[in-house]
């Protein structure tokens, strides 16, 4: 089993489409000090690899990215 | 090309030039998502792109010139929902009221599958300080004022976007 996440913050983005996912995760990290874990759900199946871009581009670790439930689940540590 | 600041975040700069529905998703969704991921961004709207930067957005969709195109119904089962309605030129050209029609339909389309509206995206740019740049020339050519667009909006020309663009990393003209 993996280590379960201990998030600070989440994000639910269910029933949202591009570029909305991406938008509400950048605007909540920017709510969170540095180091802590927004947790980010998400149903748009463009999410993951689109998550995956912004993370790489802002420098906010994914730390796991996983389904759960038919979502999309994401822990990101604030950079 | 190297950048003139080496440490600057990256830039993606956009000509807007068309003032459609359809044709006003593209610039807003690029520009968040850009700005999401804490890039610069400028956006330089031209001809009919310029009519974006009015407070009050009313661009429609016509299939008129999009012949691929395809219709969906916004209501009823999934399978009806999923069919493509095949639009003759014929019935676009001249049934009266078919562009309000077509508009509605892709209004509520959207709507239904969570992708916001070209406001919304456009509310969500200007917070997050992407640069809208209306086209003076087009001001002159169309007879806009100042006063006819969004206060957040700078005015400029050609050499006011390229300045931009040349420093950009992306750069597309929509």
């Amino acid at each position: 089993m993996t280590d379960v996440i201990k998030e600070d913050q989440v994000l639910d983005c269910s029933g949202m489409l591009c570029p909305m996912p991406v938008v509400k995760t950048s605007k909540a990290i920017k709510e969170l000090q540095s180091g802590q874990i927004l947790k980010m759900i998400a149903t748009d199946p463009g999410a993951p690899p689109d998550m995956e871009a912004w993370s790489r581009q802002t420098g906010n670790e994914l730390l796991r990215s996983m389904q759960e439930d038919g979502k999309f689940v994401f822990f990101f540590r604030k950079k | 090309m190297s950048k003139s600041d080496p440490n600057a975040p990256k830039r993606l700069a956009l000509i807007s030039s068309k003032g459609t529905l359809d044709w006003a998703y593209p610039p807003f969704i690029l520009a968040t998502a850009a700005g999401a991921m804490d890039w610069e961004v400028g956006i330089f709207f031209t001809f009919f792109g310029l009519t974006l930067l009015k407070p009050k957005l009313t661009a429609s969709v016509s299939p008129l010139g999009n012949p691929a195109m395809p219709m969906k119904m916004p209501f009823g089962p999934e399978g009806f929902q999923n069919i493509n309605w095949p639009m003759p030129n014929l019935l676009m050209a001249n049934v009266p009221g078919f562009e309000t029609v077509a508009t509605n339909l892709m209004k509520q389309t959207f709507k239904n599958k969570g992708v916001a509206t070209v406001e919304e995206l456009r509310d969500m740019a200007v917070e997050l300080d992407v640069r809208l740049i209306g086209c003076q020339m087009t001001m002159d050519v169309f007879g806009f004022k100042r006063e006819d667009f969004i206060p957040q909006a700078e005015i400029g020309g050609a050499a006011t976007f390229l300045e931009y663009a040349a420093d950009a990393d992306v750069q597309l003209f929509i």
